[in-house]
């Protein structure tokens, strides 16, 4: 039997509220694995890890191991790391190259398109009795491969992958393509894998537009850890002369982005490598030239509803929430470059990279320090009474102006607020024009 | 039978480790720093769930290649005492206690020899506690390689090799040395 939830009351846009319940409670937390990780399409990995038929990666999807594989004709899948006959895990190796996945149970194996091959003593003991094509690896049922990127879902409902992006894709975009504009071509460089004692929706929030939390990175900006960092702060800060703008699409992404002024111009970054600054400066103008008007827009940080966030220049990367528990959360991060670009160029890359983010990070420690401690001082039977606030710029943003989605033009809270009106809609179990949509009541206050 | 040298080097070597821990145990981090070579390089790999047969290849991440946890220079771990110090770096702010346990020192490798060391390989073993605000409990246990370089009657560390016995991190942060 199960309780309706409250969520309508947890989440109060009208107010800017939002309870606490929802970060610490594991009754909602049982409902985000059951109604939300089941139908979103949640981030898997990147074709850079499996180039070559049989190769492998094993991710996760919610809670669960699922094994990303490029089976013997090349087609990618996303499979249940669970044997069909007894649950273990078919594979416990993070990577790697195979034909078959094999159970060390019983021994029962699958080929890399998840088929059902072997199954030992067959003709003796299941003949006539078990039909192995209907017990192969459990399969997603929706899988996307987008621009090396690779995206599932558990709902056989979900709309295609590109109508779920919708206008979060002009921004992905400026994450996934070359440095100098072309369509794609990045590669991963490695995976950080931690496990921090917070709920996954605060990393989450952090990246849908959070800048209002940059005084918490106060340290590394008086210490200057950038690629200029000579003069610099934690980054260099090409976004300067740029409009910078908060923006949320009906599905429930965010992002904070920067639209460059039309005579936009290269600011030397990495100068204190010539041949570096003089990668960015080409890109920059090879880019400006690919993409006219549509390069104005550059990238800070995002997230692709419900839990795959990115960084999009300094550093690059996408990060990946994995629920635990509801106060722990495991992080994933995919450092990306693009793929053809000079080997002095990924090195300063992936140094910068290093020192800059997870968990040796410089300027991330402190973002997990605050979601570990936001986490525990929400569990208490006071605190869950009294919600948190989401009250910042209510109602500042024009719908798809200048670009797509609610844009707002001064750091607000407008993205989270409608993450959440999503995420309500997917405890409610909201069918999927309503996941996509645009909310049927505007509040007074917006 | 080694010689009388070999042994005073080894007391030699293991005194000066523990003179290094406890500089990071007491916060003496820019003591610390003096002991590291400009020339360093720092270095924890991330470890990797492999196949039989794959452990040497493909193990831990490689020392200038992609993404490790540490793979840095001593202008960074400069960056990282500098950042402490700032009083405002809320990962360790306030400070973590830590207690850093060095054992199993073995000498690999003394050039050219003993009794002239100058240039010192040594393997140990560490066991890493940190406590941190109240609850925060994280212990950190592994293998060190270090290649010490004698600097007058002293020695500087001009590589370390980190290798941290975890796969995924189970700590939230690396915020301390090792």
């Amino acid at each position: 039997m199960t309780t309706p939830l409250p969520i309508d009351q947890m989440i109060d846009l009208r107010r800017g509220t939002i309870s606490r319940e929802i970060f610490v409670s594991p009754e909602f937390y049982r409902e985000e694995l059951d109604r939300l990780f089941t139908r979103a399409w949640l981030f898997v990995g990147h074709e850079s890890l499996i180039p070559k038929p049989g190769d492998f990666y094993v991710s996760r999807m919610g809670e669960e191991s699922v094994i990303l594989c490029r089976d013997a004709q090349g087609a990618v899948h996303v499979f249940l790391n669970s044997c069909r006959h007894r649950g273990m895990k078919v594979c416990r190796y993070e990577q790697g190259n195979t034909s078959l996945f094999v159970c060390p149970y019983h021994s029962w194996s699958y080929t890399t398109d998840g088929k059902l091959q072997g199954v030992p003593l067959y003709r003796a003991l299941y003949d006539g009795t078990l039909n192995r094509e209907e017990w192969s690896l459990i399969e997603v049922p929706k899988l996307a491969l987008y621009k090396g990127t690779v995206w599932a879902s558990w709902d056989p409902a979900a709309p295609d992958f590109l109508d779920y992006l919708g206008g979060a894709i002009d921004h992905l975009d400026q994450v996934l393509d070359c440095r100098d504009g072309r369509p794609g071509g990045s590669e991963v460089i490695g995976v950080h894998k931690w496990v921090f004692p917070s709920n996954w929706k605060f990393a989450a929030e952090n990246f849908l537009g959070d800048t209002y939390h940059n005084p918490s990175h106060r340290s590394v900006d008086m210490i200057g850890i950038g690629p200029n960092a000579q003069r610099g702060l934690r980054r260099d800060n090409e976004y300067n002369k740029g409009q910078h703008a908060w923006v949320g699409h009906p599905a429930g992404h965010g992002m904070h982005s920067v639209l460059m002024p039309p005579t936009m111009e290269y600011e030397p970054s990495y100068a204190q490598y010539p041949a570096v600054d003089e990668y960015f400066r080409h890109c920059f103008y090879e880019r400006k030239r690919r993409l006219g008007e549509k390069a104005r827009l550059l990238p800070f940080t995002g997230n692709i509803f419900p839990n795959a966030s990115y960084h999009g220049r300094q550093p690059r990367g996408i990060c990946v929430w994995h629920p635990h528990s509801p106060t722990e959360t495991e992080g994933w991060r995919f450092f990306l470059v693009d793929a053809d670009a000079p080997a002095e160029v990924k090195d300063v890359l992936r140094r910068f990279y290093m020192r800059y983010s997870g968990p040796a990070g410089m300027t991330e420690q402190d973002d997990m320090e605050n979601w570990l401690y936001a986490t525990a001082a929400s569990k208490g039977t006071i605190a869950r009474r009294h919600p948190f606030n989401y009250q910042m710029s209510m109602g500042a943003y024009r719908t798809d102006d200048p670009i797509r989605g609610d844009v707002s033009l001064q750091i607000t809270e407008q993205t989270p607020r409608n993450y959440y009106r999503v995420y309500a809609s997917y405890l409610n179990g909201a069918p999927w024009s309503e996941l996509l949509g645009r909310p049927q009541v505007r509040t007074a206050a917006e | 039978m080694r010689p009388l040298a070999w042994y005073q080097l080894r007391e030699e070597i293991e005194e000066f480790l523990y003179f290094e821990a406890d500089l990071l145990d007491q916060r003496r981090f820019k003591e610390w720093l003096d002991l590291l070579a400009e020339d360093l390089v720092y270095f924890m790999p991330m470890r990797r769930n492999v196949k039989f047969g794959q452990h040497a290849e493909r193990e831990n991440t490689k020392q200038g290649e992609g993404i490790s946890w540490f793979d840095e220079d001593k202008w960074t771990l400069g960056k990282r005492v500098e950042q402490v110090l700032t009083g405002v770096h809320y990962a360790e702010e306030p400070l973590s206690r830590v207690t850093h346990m060095v054992s199993n020192v073995r000498l690999l490798d003394v050039r050219p020899s003993a009794e002239d060391a100058q240039e010192v390989t040594v393997g140990c073993r560490f066991l890493v506690y940190q406590n941190r605000v109240e609850y925060e409990n994280h212990t950190f246990i592994g293998r060190r390689t270090d290649e010490l370089r004698r600097v007058g009657s002293s020695w500087q560390i001009v590589r370390r090799e980190i290798i941290l016995e975890q796969n995924v991190l189970l700590a939230k942060n690396l915020s301390i040395f090792f």
